[in-house]
C-alpha cells in the first residue's frame, strides 16, 4: 500500500518536472521570448534590455532553468502581466470559487446520478430506462457552454428565477473566512449572504454537473445490471434475504465500485468544464482566470501556474480515488 | 432386397447428419468475430440511428454546393439592410433561415458548416489516431526503455484534462488558426490511442498466433504489421468513432473561448455557435440553436455508432 502511494507520488513528481520543463522551454522558444510576451512587440530596446536584465534573462539558459524550478518549488511564479500582482495571490483568491463550484457540481452529479442510474437499471428495458439512456446520451453531446447560456437565458432574463452572473449580489455583506461564500455565511452567521451565494451557485453548478451526471447515471446503470446477474445475488435471493437487504448490501455496494473510479476521472471534466461554465456565468474562479490570461495578450506567468495547478489537482484526486478504491474493494487491498 | 436399401438409407442419414453438422459449425464457430459483430450491429437500432445520422450529414457535407441556396460567404444587401444593433433579419423569401450577423445567408452557412465541422472532426481524429497508433505500436513492439519512455510521455499528456491541454496548446501557439485547433484537439487524443494500442499489443505478444509466427521464423516487423496491428484495429476504430464526437465538442469549446479559427468567413458549427450564436442569443436565438442542434446530432450519431460497435465486438455478447 505504502509502496503504491510512493510510486504514484514519484510518478507525479516526474510528470510535473517534465511539464514544467516543457513550459519553460516553450515560452523561451516563442519569437522574442518571454520579454516580448511581457512588453509586447512595440517596446523600445532600452525598456526591453532593462527588463531582460531585471528578470535575469541575460543569464545562461541553465541558470534560468534552475532558478525557474526553484521558484516553482517555493511557490513563486512571478507577477501577473495583466494586473502586476503576485501570481500566487491571484490564484489563491480564485481557487476557492472554483472548488466551491466543482464540489456543488459533484454533489449534484452523484446525488442525482446514482439514484437515477439505479432506477433505470431496475426498470431495465422499460420506458424509464430507455428515456434515461436517450437523455444521458444527449446530455454528453451538448456543448456545455451552450447549455449554460440556455439556462441563463430561460431562467434569469425575464423570469428572474436566478441571478445571471457572479457569486454574490452586490450590496450583500459577506465576511471572508474560507473563500467558500456559502460556507462563510454559515460560519459568520450571515444567513442572508449564505442564501444569496447558494442562489448564485445553483445554475453554474447544474451546468457544470451535466456531463458528469450523465456519465454517472450510465455507469451506475451498467454496474447494477452487471451485478444483478451475479451468482451471489441469486444466492442471497435463494437464502430468502429481504429485497431491501439484497439491494443495499449486495447490489448497490458492488455496483458502485466503478462509480468511484468514474468520479475520479470526472475531475478532469470538471476542471475543463469550469473554464467554460465560469466564462458563461462570470464566476471569477480559476476558469475565469484562464480565460482572462489567454484573451488578447497572453498572461504567461499566470497561465503556467494554472497549468501546473490543474495537473497537480487532477493527479492527486485520481491518486486519492485509487486509494479509496483499495479501501472499498478488498480484492484490490490483497494485491 | 431390403438389406442394401436399408444400408443406403442409413448411410444417407449419416452423411446428411455430418453435412448438417459441418454446415452448423461453419455458420457458428467458423464465422469470424468481425462478421458476427457486423450482424449484431445491423440488428441494433441504436447503431442504425447513429449510422443514419452520420450518413445524412455526410451527404449534406459532400453535396453542400448543390444543397445550399447561396454562397455561404456572400453578404446580401437585402439582409445587411435589415441589420441593426438589436435585430437580425429572420426568414424571408430566398433566405429560409434568415441572416447571420454579417448579412450572410444563414441556411447556406449551416449547410456548408457540415463540411467544415466534419473536416475538423475527421482530421483531428485521424491525426490523433495515426500518431497515437504509431507511438503505441512502437511501445508495444519494442518494449524495454522505449516502451517506458513513450508511456512516461503519455503520462505527462494525460496529466492535464483533455480540454485544458487543448487550451494550453492553442494558447502557447502564436496565433490561432484552423490548424492550431485541429492539431490541439488531435494531440489530446494521441496518448489515449497510444495506450489503447500498446495494451492490445502487449496482450497479443504472448498469444498463440504470434508465438506461432515467431516459431516459424517470421520477422519481427512482419509480425507487428501483419499479425498484431490488424488484431488491434477494431478497438482503435471504436475509439476513433467515440473520439470524433468529443473532437467537435472540443473544437466548439475552443471557439467559444476565443481560441478558434479567426477566419470570419469560415462556416463551421462550433465557430457559429461559440462566437456569434452565444453573442446574439438574445437578439436571435436561432443563430445558436441551429448549430447547437447540428453539433448535438452529429456527436450523438458518432457516440451511438461507437458504443454499438463496442457492444457488438464485445465477445461477452456473442451467442
Amino acid at each position: 500500500m505504502v509502496r503504491v502511494v510512493l510510486r504514484r507520488l514519484s510518478q507525479l513528481g516526474v510528470t510535473l518536472i517534465a511539464l514544467m520543463t516543457l513550459i519553460f522551454f516553450w515560452l523561451r522558444s516563442l519569437p522574442g521570448g518571454p520579454v516580448d510576451a511581457l512588453l509586447g512587440e512595440r517596446a523600445t530596446p532600452q525598456t526591453r534590455e532593462t527588463l531582460t536584465r531585471a528578470l535575469g534573462y541575460d543569464q545562461p539558459i541553465w541558470v534560468q532553468y534552475g532558478r525557474f524550478l526553484r521558484n516553482v518549488v517555493t511557490g513563486d511564479f512571478g507577477n501577473s502581466i495583466r494586473t502586476g500582482e503576485p501570481v500566487a495571490d491571484v490564484i489563491s483568491r480564485a481557487f476557492p470559487a472554483t472548488v466551491e463550484l466543482a464540489l456543488a457540481a459533484i454533489v449534484i452529479a452523484v446525488g442525482l446520478g446514482i439514484p437515477l442510474g439505479y432506477l433505470a437499471a431496475r426498470h431495465h428495458g422499460r420506458l424509464l430506462d430507455n428515456a434515461t439512456i436517450v437523455v444521458t446520451l444527449v446530455g454528453i453531446s451538448v456543448p456545455i457552454f451552450f447549455l449554460g447560456y440556455l439556462l441563463k437565458d430561460w431562467l434569469t432574463q425575464g423570469t428572474h428565477l436566478f441571478p445571471p452572473s457572479g457569486r454574490i449580489s452586490t450590496g450583500v455583506e459577506n465576511t471572508g473566512v474560507t473563500g467558500f461564500f456559502v460556507l462563510d455565511g454559515l460560519l459568520t452567521r450571515e444567513w442572508d449572504a449564505s442564501a444569496d451565494a447558494l442562489w448564485h451557485l445553483i445554475l453554474p453548478a447544474v451546468t457544470l454537473a451535466t456531463i458528469p451526471l450523465a456519465i454517472i447515471v450510465r455507469i451506475t446503470r451498467a454496474g447494477v445490471l452487471d451485478v444483478l446477474d451475479e451468482d451471489y445475488v441469486r444466492t442471497a435471493d435463494a437464502k430468502g434475504l429481504r429485497n431491501a437487504t439484497i439491494r443495499k448490501r449486495h447490489v448497490l455496494r458492488n455496483a458502485l465500485l466503478p462509480v468511484v473510479t468514474t468520479i475520479g476521472l470526472q475531475t478532469g471534466t470538471l476542471l475543463a468544464g469550469a473554464v467554460l461554465t465560469e466564462k458563461v456565468y462570470n464566476w471569477g474562479g480559476l476558469g475565469t482566470l484562464i480565460t482572462d490570461s489567454i484573451s488578447g495578450s497572453r498572461d504567461y506567468p499566470v497561465l503556467q501556474a494554472l497549468i501546473l495547478l490543474a495537473a497537480v489537482v487532477f493527479i492527486v484526486v485520481n491518486l486519492l480515488v485509487d486509494l479509496s478504491y483499495a479501501v472499498i474493494d478488498p480484492r484490490v487491498r490483497v494485491r | 432386397m431390403n438389406g442394401p436399401g436399408g444400408m443406403a438409407t442409413l448411410a444417407d442419414h449419416k452423411r446428411r447428419r455430418i453435412d448438417e453438422l459441418t454446415a452448423r459449425t461453419a455458420e457458428g464457430g467458423g464465422v469470424s468475430l468481425l462478421r458476427d459483430a457486423g450482424r449484431r450491429l445491423l440488428r441494433n437500432p441504436a447503431a442504425i440511428v447513429g449510422g443514419a445520422i452520420i450518413l445524412l450529414f455526410l451527404i449534406i457535407a459532400i453535396f453542400a454546393p448543390l444543397v445550399a441556396p447561396h454562397d455561404p460567404v456572400q453578404r446580401f444587401p437585402e439582409l445587411t439592410g435589415g441589420l441593426t444593433v438589436d435585430s437580425i433579419p429572420g426568414a424571408s423569401a430566398g433566405h429560409p433561415l434568415g441572416s447571420d450577423p454579417l448579412g450572410r445567408d444563414f441556411a447556406s452557412r449551416m449547410i456548408y458548416g457540415a463540411r467544415q465541422t466534419l473536416f475538423v472532426g475527421v482530421l483531428a481524429t485521424l491525426i490523433g489516431l495515426l500518431c497515437g497508433v504509431l507511438l503505441g505500436a512502437i511501445a508495444g513492439a519494442a518494449g524495454g526503455w522505449v516502451d517506458m519512455l513513450i508511456m512516461r510521455i503519455t503520462d505527462v499528456m494525460l496529466a492535464l484534462p483533455s480540454l485544458l491541454l487543448a487550451i494550453t496548446l492553442v494558447a502557447l501557439a502564436r496565433q490561432p488558426t484552423q490548424w492550431t485547433v485541429i492539431v490541439a484537439v488531435a494531440v489530446v487524443n494521441v496518448p489515449i490511442f497510444a495506450r489503447l494500442l500498446r495494451g492490445s499489443m502487449l496482450a497479443q505478444r504472448e498469444s498463440d498466433h504470434v508465438l506461432a509466427a515467431r516459431a516459424l521464423g517470421v520477422r519481427q516487423r512482419h509480425i507487428v504489421t501483419r499479425h498484431m496491428l490488424p488484431n488491434s484495429l477494431t478497438a482503435v476504430i471504436v475509439q476513433a468513432t467515440l473520439t470524433f464526437a468529443v473532437a467537435i465538442l472540443d473544437a466548439a469549446a475552443l471557439s467559444f473561448l476565443g481560441l478558434g479559427d479567426p477566419d470570419i468567413n469560415r462556416a463551421e458549427w462550433g465557430l457559429m455557435l461559440g462566437v456569434d450564436g452565444v453573442r446574439y442569443l438574445e437578439v436571435r436565438p436561432e443563430l445558436a440553436y441551429f448549430p447547437a442542434i447540428a453539433i448535438i446530432l452529429v456527436a450523438l450519431g458518432f457516440t451511438l455508432l461507437g458504443e454499438s460497435m463496442r457492444e457488438a465486438l464485445d465477445p461477452k455478447n456473442r451467442r
